[in-house]
């Protein structure tokens, strides 16, 4: 891999160059390209992160290391003209692939990251009455409050998406989290013409999803148009990969030979099954997603 | 994995972006159903969905529930009624579309409209046999207020008139006719069932007689949405940062386009500055940006915009937004509460954002025959015409269908959303008129409650004369200020010494009274302050004017203590006077006394005084501590 600088264009057009000579003042004639799909999600997600770096301080990006998250950083970087101005969380459960930690370590230097860590509490101290998996998952969710709590934040930018799961296309780009971080699923607020709830009462704060509206075949699009680093354990080995990365112990690969981003783009166009289908927790029972959320789980 | 300074190639072949589709309308006209059908025939399920369904459906003792599709929210499933809208994506042919499923109960109303505000077409769902209902009206209402410029109507459950020609004919021409009243243009009326699935994927035996489109087929002719890009350009400054010493001001354009070089102006102060570059990380580069872009721009000289400033093109008079402080709006209410005038706001505009009052409203809409009427507030889940007064000159374009223009959005002083507001144009001052512009706090509730300690509120004393109120509320003043709670109470023989001094005891003059006491205590209200107001206000509908003007923070209390007692007590010797004919119109008296039927409190006389007093308190802390 090459190392990127923090703004890759060429030295005549940085802005620091460009500053020192005068304008022209003959306007161009170049006409603006014509938004595809991609360019459309990318330029809402930047308003999106825009508005939250605006509107909610101290704000943090919850970077899980999977390929949305590495998309949001990628995107926050669009924003902000090549920078994260804002720490990235990982709130570690210590039960990841060592392949991501090695990604987060080498990523961190590479993109110049604010890197804040959170460990998870043992599973012990989880509500018995979840089913085993959820309740294993249920383990960030107090990782994340703590983290929450410890840095005061007012907004955690997270990557769900909404065709990921049913509860989760539910959710506003904005969304408000009361006292103990409860989402209030019956009583959301409005959200229309890109105006956002704001939190208003101390102990809130304000969930940001970005990529609310990307689906999974977007996210890997836009890996490969933009040429997005990702942890290899997404590409397949000896007839296996993973498609959605958990913890170690609840999370299992597909049968597949999409070895390049490429390959995984053809297989998904045609997959009739659902990307959490390799997530045990989604299987424990009907409602069990709606309740971990409802807790504050992402 | 490269990470390289190269961008990735583009796609040669350009994919637009999908369709926002809502689906609106009565609840049980079928929405959740048709969805469900919609995506089954055009084989957009992934596998094991239908599976999932069939089981969630049995255990609840149902045939397959095609809304278990979407109603993902236990309470949804257990109670069969839509609560939140969602999204799914749908393929027709090459063309993405994403099917917006809104709830259709009023209730959920804010719901249906954060599901439809950015969709391209809207299906509207009717009942055939029950025809257009108060939820069909206002949906259509909404579609109207929020912009979309594409509706087709499903006429579902048309099995239930055997799709009979003449009776769906009828049918028909009453929905045209109620859309025709809103200026909506319908693309189709597809007569359907949504269950059976006649004229939804496939063309329906049952329907000869109809050459219209089948929904699928309605659906893919919704044409793209309009360009922007040759419109004036406008981009809202939505921050300004600044990077390794160089200046950015970041924004997202709303229309038109922009290149190095432009002039512009900026905001309401006109200040003009050039385009030095058009910036973008790891992207193409161009000098060039078009409508719906998020970039950012370098200006020279180095000028310091604000956020909201809206930058527009410095030379061109004819393009320019339009300018004024006082706006004519249409208005989507969602308070719990009605609107009334002299109520202020932040009027919310892209990522402007402008202290407002509601100087008039011009017409309500009547949801039974959508005609306008005269009227002094805007109910709950309303709409209207209303006229809003700013501090300063607003920039804005008019509200247009499909366009991102004018979409004005109302928020309280607790930073919720409580109204759309899509904006006309100026209003002119009519002659005569004086134009007010009353300016709200800039201290949110929740700063003053952090200040304070507490929070505020109005607690409005009624009786007879003599019932004991103002003793109770100057006790009830005391016991708060032990409990570092700052009250004001206001009784009616104070404020009848000063402020009220040109009034008598005629009704009109009473009601004057009870309202500038009504205004005077939402004043100190939104000051933070707990006010206790102690006066007579003997009738219903003026303290209803009172509720009214000062809104949620109202807390009515009936100090009840019978006319027997009240006249023995007779602390002024006034029901003597009364009695003897020497003080006319003298409540208990000589005129009435209604007595409140549901106050929030009940301070019974058949108690001793200091109870009263540690009633009152305690109810009074239990609503103002945070």
């Amino acid at each position: 891999m090459t190392q990127t600088p923090i703004l890759s264009r060429d030295q005549s057009s940085t802005p620091g160059a460009a500053a020192s000579q005068a304008p022209s003042l003959a306007p161009s004639l170049a006409q603006p390209r014509i938004m595809d799909d991609l360019d459309q999600l990318e330029a809402q997600s930047i308003f999106i992160l825009r508005e939250a770096y605006r509107k909610l301080k101290p704000l943090s990006l919850l970077w899980s290391l999977g390929k949305d998250s590495n998309v949001m950083v990628w995107l926050a970087r669009k924003a902000f003209m090549g920078r994260v101005p804002f720490p990235v969380m990982h709130v570690d459960t210590e039960k990841k692939f060592p392949e991501m930690y090695a990604f987060r370590d080498e990523y961190t230097k590479k993109w110049d990251l604010d890197l804040l860590l959170g460990y998870c509490p043992p599973v012990e101290e989880i509500d018995p009455s979840l089913p085993p998996a959820a309740r294993s998952a249920a383990r960030k969710t107090a990782g994340l409050a703590a983290m929450i709590e410890k840095h005061k934040l007012r907004g955690v930018i997270a990557g769900i998406r909404r065709d990921e799961q049913a509860t989760r296309a539910k959710e506003r780009v904005f969304s408000p989290r009361g006292a103990g971080h409860r989402w209030d699923v019956r009583n959301q607020p409005p959200e229309f013409w890109d105006q956002y709830a704001t939190p208003y009462e101390d102990g809130m704060h304000i969930r940001v999803h970005p990529l609310l509206s990307w689906r999974e075949i977007d996210i890997w699009r836009y890996i490969e148009r933009e040429n997005i680093p990702l942890v290899d354990l997404y590409f397949a080995k000896d007839g296996k990969r993973y498609r959605s990365l958990g913890d170690q112990d609840i999370t299992s690969p597909i049968e597949s030979n999409a070895s390049t981003v490429a390959e995984v783009i053809a297989e998904l166009e045609t997959s009739r099954t659902s990307e959490r289908a390799g997530r045990a927790m989604d299987h424990e029972s009907e409602d069990v997603f709606e309740r971990l959320r409802v807790a504050g789980y992402l | 994995m490269g990470d390289n300074i190269v961008t990735g190639h583009y796609s040669e072949t350009h994919r637009a972006a999908a369709t926002p589709i809502v689906i609106v309308g009565h609840v049980d006209h079928g929405k959740s159903s048709l969805i469900g059908r919609l995506l089954y025939d055009t084989d957009s399920l992934q596998d094991g969905k239908l599976a999932q369904i069939v089981e969630s459906s049995r255990k609840r003792g149902l045939a397959v529930e095609w809304s278990f599709l979407l109603d993902s929210l236990q309470i949804e499933r257990d109670q069969g009624v839509t609560v939140d809208s969602t999204r799914i994506p749908f393929r027709l042919g090459s063309r993405e579309f994403v099917i917006v499923d809104a709830p259709g109960h009023r209730q959920f109303l804010r719901n249906m409209i954060t599901g439809a505000a950015d969709a391209e077409a809207a299906v509207l769902v009717v009942d055939a046999k029950e025809g257009a209902q108060e939820q069909t009206r206002r949906h259509a209402m909404l579609l109207r207020l929020i912009g979309i410029r594409h509706v087709i109507v499903l006429l579902n459950k048309s099995d239930l008139l055997e799709f009979d020609e003449a009776k769906i004919v009828k049918v028909e021409s009453d929905v045209r006719q109620l859309l025709g009243r809103l200026e909506i243009e319908v693309e189709a009326v597809v007569p359907a069932s949504a269950r059976d699935g006649d004229n939804i994927a496939s063309r329906s035996e049952r329907s000869l007689w109809y050459k219209g489109p089948t929904l699928v087929e309605a659906l893919a002719n919704v044409p793209p949405p309009a360009s922007r890009a040759a419109l004036p350009f406008r981009m809202p400054v939505q921050d300004v940062y600044r990077f390794d010493g160089v200046r950015y001001v970041a924004g997202r354009i709303e229309r038109g386009t922009v290149r190095a070089g432009d002039r512009l102006a900026i905001g309401a102060q006109g200040q003009v500055a050039t385009v030095a570059e058009v910036c973008r990380w790891h992207a193409p580069e161009l000098p060039v940006a078009g409508a719906g872009e998020s970039i950012a721009l370098r200006l020279e000289p180095d000028l310091v915009p604000d956020r909201g400033d809206l930058l527009f093109p410095a030379d061109d008079k004819a393009g320019a937004p339009e300018r004024s402080a006082r706006i004519r709006t249409r208005l989507f209410w969602l308070r719990g509460e009605p609107l009334r005038v002299g109520e202020s706001f932040t009027l919310r505009l892209t990522t402007a954002e402008h202290d407002v009052t509601v100087a008039s409203i011009d017409a309500v809409v009547d949801l039974e025959d959508l005609t306008l009427r005269e009227g002094d507030s805007v109910p709950p889940d309303g709409f209207a015409e209303i006229t809003l007064a700013a501090s300063h000159a607003v920039l804005f374009d008019p509200f247009a269908p499909g366009f991102g223009d004018g979409r004005g959005v109302l928020v309280d002083r607790y930073q919720r959303i409580v109204g759309g507001a899509p904006l006309i144009g100026p209003a002119e001052l009519a002659d005569g008129e004086h134009a007010i512009h009353p300016t709200a706090s800039r201290v949110s509730a929740a700063r003053q409650v952090q200040t304070r300690g507490h929070k505020s509120g109005v607690f409005w004393l009624t009786g007879l004369p003599g019932s004991g109120k103002s003793t109770v509320a100057r006790a009830a003043e005391l016991a708060l200020s032990e409990q570092a709670i700052n009250a004001t109470v206001l009784d009616g023989d104070t404020l009848r010494a000063g402020l009220c001094s040109d009034l008598g005891f005629s009704p009109e003059d009473r009601r004057e009274n009870i309202r500038r006491a009504a205004h005077v205590a939402k004043i100190l209200a939104e000051s933070g302050q707990v006010v206790i107001v102690a006066l007579v206000s003997p009738l219903e509908a003026d303290r209803a004017q009172a509720r009214q003007i000062v809104g949620e923070n109202f807390h009515e209390v009936f100090v009840d203590t019978p006319l027997e007692t009240c006249e023995k007590r007779d602390p002024k010797g006034l029901y003597a006077a009364a009695r003897s004919g020497k003080i006319p119109e003298f409540t208990g008296v000589s005129a009435p006394y209604e007595a409140p039927v549901s106050p929030e409190l009940r301070l019974a006389a058949d108690r001793p005084e200091h109870d009263a007093v540690n009633t009152l308190t305690a109810f009074i802390l239990r609503i103002v501590q945070p």
